[in-house]
């Protein structure tokens, strides 16, 4: 199968891999796929102020999976919370020009970030709580 | 050296120019038709075809009478099962193989299966690949016909006891066919030894065309019989009608000949090479796992799984080397390799795997090139694999509870 340009750019040289930690301040994380299905995400974002100042991911799956979430921590960075929500899989298949068969690693980098976003509500939710 | 490398060799093989060069004046100049009994370049197409015959069936210690010519080893395996299964079906309709046969054998036999024509049994394998003959003993019914399993497997290069399961469908007087696509010309094959009735082959896994193979029928001891699947001329016994692609059976001929010359001194250069390639990597990369039998596998094959990090991937990091991998990315199926997962090796480490091919045009060099470029990047995908990190922080994957989808 024939890789699209940008698809090989971002398995070649892929942008903000790597981890925060999962206990610091304004970090949220998702994890989303499973190792028989051939891939895991770890999608994971900063916030301050309600908006994502750094983004990162490690993924374990195909070239596809690695420039999806590659393209996602791209995309996050910049963005309110709001604004992330609306990141969708099409967006990603049409930017990568993923093949149909490679359109469940545009689905599993939405729910990564849908996770991240969850993750980061949630504890962002529960600091609150403890301030009151 | 030459970029990108071929190391992809089970798959299929370039041709020797040795054989290239007996092909070539049997295209323009003696184009006749073996067939053609009145004149002289139907004679000349018939000699060659003859001679090449005989090359064929000394490789494998057969009758040239023997040798039925075919388009390649997957209508050898469906002309043997479908003919034998029709031929006999007075007998009985049960068929013994195994869970990690080529699909040319398993299809074949799964479909005669959905058309009520025949029962099977698919014998497991061991956690090397290797069928057991007492299983095959066992599985034998009053009704089995026929016992098919390949002599060395296409993904992880494991040698079966052909001979004890031969010996075993003898004493029982059942018929026993051999996928040996994989083994012919690269180990050494004899039909009689090994107690082989019907043996599929093809002729682009040796250094020959692609577009021809044959499956030995034995003649004596027992006869065997078969019903030919394609109705016409009647050529090769009435077995398999067709005109016979002469330059391509004249190739095929040369890549015999020169197998059995070679097959020694290949076969040192291959393992010392494949051996060398097998420590190189696994020294280095930890967690990584060879698949298939330590020993008793072919000479040119070399299967890893490297924990941690998803084949299809490896194979892009590794893009000017020809590879291929059992991860369910590379397959229409999107499921990993039927046969890494009889094997009992686990789904995940099924989609790590990396099949390395080495035939007899690969060099030193090559696979001194492919061995730091294996480093490089299984080391570099690990690095951006979150399973290689959770593992690292000491977490068991397997208590993880993962979200399936």
């Amino acid at each position: 199968m024939a890789y699209s340009d940008k698809v090989v750019d971002h398995f070649n040289n892929p942008r903000n891999m790597g981890s925060f930690k999962k206990d610091e301040d304004g970090v949220g994380t998702g994890m989303v796929g499973a190792p028989e299905c051939g891939d895991v995400m770890k999608l994971q974002i900063k916030v301050q102020n309600d908006t994502i100042v750094d983004a990162k991911f490690k993924t374990f799956g195909c070239g596809s999976a690695i420039a999806s979430s590659s393209l996602a921590t791209e995309w996050l960075k910049g963005k309110t919370i709001e604004e992330a929500q609306k990141i969708k899989n099409t967006d990603i298949v049409q930017e990568l020009n993923l093949p149909p068969v490679k359109i469940h690693c545009s689905v599993l980098a939405e729910d990564a970030i849908k996770a991240a976003l969850a993750d980061y509500q949630k504890k962002s939710d529960g600091a609150l709580t403890d301030v009151k | 050296m030459k970029l990108p490398i071929f190391l992809d060799n089970h798959s299929t093989t370039p041709m020797d120019p040795r054989v290239l060069e007996t092909m070539l004046p049997y295209f323009v100049e003696k184009f006749g038709n073996a067939a053609s009994r009145n004149h002289a370049f139907g004679w000349a197409a018939e000699e060659a075809v003859e001679s090449a015959r005989k090359q064929i069936a000394k490789l494998i210690k057969a009758d040239p009478k023997e040798i039925i010519f075919t388009s390649g080893a997957t209508e050898s395996d469906n002309l043997a099962i479908k003919g034998v299964l029709e031929m006999y079906k007075e007998k009985g309709d049960h068929i013994i193989t195994s869970s990690t046969e080529h699909r040319a054998v398993l299809d074949t036999v799964k479909s005669l299966e959905g058309k009520g024509k025949a029962t099977a049994t698919y014998l497991p394998v061991d956690k090397f690949g290797m069928v057991s003959p007492e299983d095959v003993r066992n599985a034998i019914t009053e009704k089995t016909i026929l016992i098919s399993n390949m002599l060395a497997n296409n993904e992880i290069g494991t040698i079966n006891p052909v001979k004890e399961i031969g010996k075993i469908a003898k004493e029982k007087g059942i018929l026993f066919h051999c996928d040996a696509t994989q083994g012919v010309g690269k180990i050494p094959v004899d039909v009689q030894e090994m107690g082989i009735d019907l043996m599929s082959f093809s002729a682009h896994k040796i250094y020959g065309p692609k577009g021809v193979g044959a499956l030995y029928v034995r003649k004596k001891n027992p006869r065997v019989r078969i019903a030919s699947q394609m109705d016409g001329g009647g050529h090769e016994r009435g077995m398999r009608s067709g005109t016979l692609p002469v330059p391509l059976i004249v190739g095929f001929g040369k890549a015999c000949e020169l197998c059995e010359l070679e097959m020694a001194k290949d076969a040192t250069r291959l393992i010392a090479m494949r051996d060398r390639l097998e420590a190189s990597i696994m020294k280095v990369l930890e967690e990584s796992y060879l698949n298939g039998h330590p020993i008793n596998r072919l000479p040119g094959n070399l299967n890893i799984s490297f924990a941690y990090v998803e084949g299809e991937s490896l194979l892009m990091g590794m893009k000017d080397i020809a590879l291929s991998s059992g991860s369910a990315c590379t397959s229409a199926t999107l499921e990993p390799s039927y046969v890494l997962r009889a094997l009992g090796v686990g789904t995940e480490l099924a989609h790590s795997s990396i099949r390395f091919g080495l035939g007899r045009f690969n060099t030193d060099d090559e696979i001194d090139y492919t061995i730091k470029k294996v480093i490089e990047i299984v080391t570099k995908l690990r690095e951006m694999s979150p399973l290689y990190e959770m593992a690292k922080e000491g977490v068991d994957l397997k208590s993880v509870q993962w979200a399936a989808h």
